[in-house]
């Protein structure tokens, strides 16, 4: 996690070749949006930094101005005032219609029309921008494939063939289709079930992986936040920034109570969803192997100092985890592979790891590599250590955060200090100065 | 009656094509005012409302009346014939435009403009697709019912099949009167059935598999 925080300050551009980043930076600069009718702006005064490559979360409370944001950075709402920028270039002057079509954007369940096939349906944009017909149906193919949905079979069916999780995935594919540099999403895995929805979570990461697009989300499912996003920006009404930070600083260090409710309970629990089991030392085990005699093992471990053995077979797949107590009542190791082994892939997360050592009573589990070999053992400590760990590395880690802060709230803190003579009035950070500018704002709040 | 229908052979063959064309082009004619006016009203709650009681209380007026009316100003012919039956036809499919129209899920309309179809393409494209089973609904209706009011439309000396009720009715107990009517009702139930099965073929022909129900 922590070379995705160091790889990439806000400033950098989209066409930075050598990191492979495709996508671009959005600025929303001083930007705020009255409806008329309404007494409170329902965004005031946000300026907020998207850096270029990132997925960015926006979560916050129903009616926080979260989607009216998003949808101010493509323009689907115009805003009052204020400025976006996206790759350096002011659009909020540009022909609405023609930024919308180089910015993806994906609603709920996919938003398809039900009228058209999906092979139309993702080759609805192409079309708009002047493609000829073998073009976009190549890129309907390879877009299809990267969703992982068989061309053959899904290109000519109709939305309402699909299930669920089929549309989201066309949706997807239907943003995506001209390759724009930003992808806005809003609410996209709200309408399919839990389960789908971790899958498409997991596809989407692998996705993002590949195409290193800016991705903007809004959810109001936390757990979803800190697992797809690179930076969470947490709001509260009148799209006032909170927290905008990364899921590791959030969790291990909230700025506010506000912050800490959003979270909810279990923040430590959370951040284990960040880490793997491949990123964190796991202890070594004294191997055994079927047909050996009990009490050498048994020696072995005593020797090593341990309480357990793993037999392994020829393949060395962890079949048994014999205690010293079970090793002294055996003659011979057997070959029979015990069903209640826990055992943890090592890409699982450390969420995983956990659950699997609760439910075995073991305080420990198995962890496998490829093709189940046995790799080492994880334990409730080394589980614990990484979230002291992530904790104190969260806490450190504050340098090159993108900027994200509210004028009309900060102004009216800045004139709130110059009132109270004798305190220092915190300077005024000029919004979208620098990365560097953060750190001022954050002391200031 | 046979003989009647020998005799007038070729008249009424005439005149039911006569009635079919008058109806069909009017049809056309009614279809695209009230998917014009559809569009103009449909984002607006006001004027949508306007619109639909326009279309239930128009629909009250006797079509004889309105035809008598329109001969003053405008006196006998195709003209107030035409402009009645449209003006009729109008009505149902206005009022099912609208429907379906306003009917369309508002996250198909933000997805649209979403991805950069302008407010014009995305109805051209998206919502009047979506709304064409439900308007092709409102031009069977208007099908059915201006069927019957053309034939009252031959009162201004229109063409059309109301030519052979309106004499037979005139010189009522003559020879072949009730012969004539009878061959102008008859005609024109058998007219909307074809009509009707055409519109069928049509819907049949022109809704995409994702929106047939």
């Amino acid at each position: 996690m922590s070379e995705l925080i160091a790889s990439n300050p806000a400033e950098s551009t989209a066409t930075d070749g050598s990191t492979g980043i495709t996508g671009a930076s959005i600025l929303l600069d001083h930007v705020t949006k009255r409806f008329p009718g309404q007494a409170r702006p329902a965004v005031d005064g946000l300026t907020m930094e998207i850096p270029a490559g990132k997925i960015v979360m926006f979560v916050g409370p129903s009616g926080c101005g979260k989607t009216t944001t998003l949808k101010m950075i493509n323009r689907l709402i115009e805003p009052t005032e204020g400025r976006i920028v996206v790759d350096g270039e002011d659009v909020t002057e540009m022909n609405g219609d023609a930024l919308r079509r180089g910015i993806g954007y994906v609603i709920q369940a996919g938003g398809l029309f039900p009228h058209m096939t999906v092979a139309t349906n993702i080759g609805i944009v192409p079309k708009m921008l002047g493609w000829d017909k073998a073009r976009i149906a190549a890129r309907v193919d390879e877009l299809l494939e990267l969703v992982s949905l068989d061309p053959a079979l899904y290109r000519d069916r109709y939305p309402k063939e699909l299930s669920g999780g089929q549309q989201q995935r066309v949706g997807v594919a239907r943003a995506l289709a001209a390759d724009p540099p930003i992808l806005l999403m809003d609410e996209p895995f709200g309408a399919v079930d839990p389960i789908t929805r971790l899958r498409l979570q997991d596809e989407l990461i692998n996705i993002q992986e590949e195409l290193q697009k800016t991705i903007v989300c809004v959810t109001h499912d936390f757990d979803e936040a800190v697992k797809l996003g690179d930076w969470i920006a947490i709001f509260n009404e009148g799209a006032q920034l909170e927290q905008y930070d990364t899921p590791e600083r959030i969790l291990g260090d909230p700025a506010n109570e506000f912050v800490e409710n959003f979270i909810g309970s279990g923040a430590g629990l959370k951040q284990l969803t960040l880490t793997r089991v491949a990123d964190v030392a796991l202890s070594d085990a004294i191997t055994g192997r079927p047909g050996e005699r009990a009490a050498d093992v048994l020696a072995r471990i005593v020797e090593a100092g341990h309480g357990h053995a793993v037999i392994v077979d020829e393949r060395h797949r962890p079949i048994q985890w014999l205690s010293r107590r079970k090793l002294g009542r055996l003659e011979v190791v057997s070959q029979v592979p015990d069903p209640k082994l826990p055992v943890v892939g090592i890409r699982s997360t450390l969420n995983d790891a956990l659950d699997t050592m609760l439910v075995s009573s073991a305080g420990a589990a198995l962890v496998t590599g490829r093709r189940d070999m046995f790799k080492g053992v994880i334990d409730v400590k080394t589980v614990m250590d990484a979230i002291t760990r992530s904790q104190s590395a969260a806490v450190l880690e504050s340098d090159q955060a993108p900027v994200g802060l509210n004028t009309g709230l900060f102004q009216a803190q800045a004139a709130a200090a110059e009132a109270a003579p004798g305190e220092s009035a915190p300077g005024e950070a000029a919004p979208g100065e620098s990365a560097s500018s953060t750190a001022d704002a954050r002391a200031a709040q | 009656m046979w003989d009647f229908l020998g005799d007038q052979y070729e008249q009424i063959l005439f005149s039911s094509w006569q009635h079919f064309s008058l109806v069909v082009q009017c049809l056309i004619l009614a279809t695209v005012i009230a998917v014009v006016l559809a569009a103009l009203v449909y984002r607006n709650s006001a004027f949508t409302g306007i619109a639909n009681s326009v279309s239930a209380i128009g629909l009250t007026i006797p079509s004889f009346a309105f035809i008598g009316l329109l001969i003053a100003p405008l006196g006998f012919g195709v003209v107030p014939a035409v402009i009645v039956v449209a003006f009729f036809a109008t009505l149902p499919i206005l009022r099912n435009a609208v429907v379906g129209l306003s009917g369309i899920a508002p996250s198909i309309v933000e997805s649209a403009r979403g991805i950069g179809m302008s407010r014009f393409r995305t109805l051209l494209q998206v919502e009047l697709p979506m709304a064409w089973p439900i308007i092709l609904t409102g031009i069977r209706v208007s099908a059915q019912m201006v069927m019957g009011i053309a034939a009252v439309a031959a009162y201004s000396l229109g063409p059309g099949l109301g030519g052979f009720i309106f004499s037979g009715l005139s010189r009522l107990g003559g020879a072949n009167s009730l012969e004539s009517v009878l061959t102008g009702v008859i005609g024109v139930v058998v007219l909307a059935l074809i009509l009707d099965l055409l519109l069928v073929g049509l819907g049949r022909l022109t809704t995409p598999r994702g929106i047939r129900v």
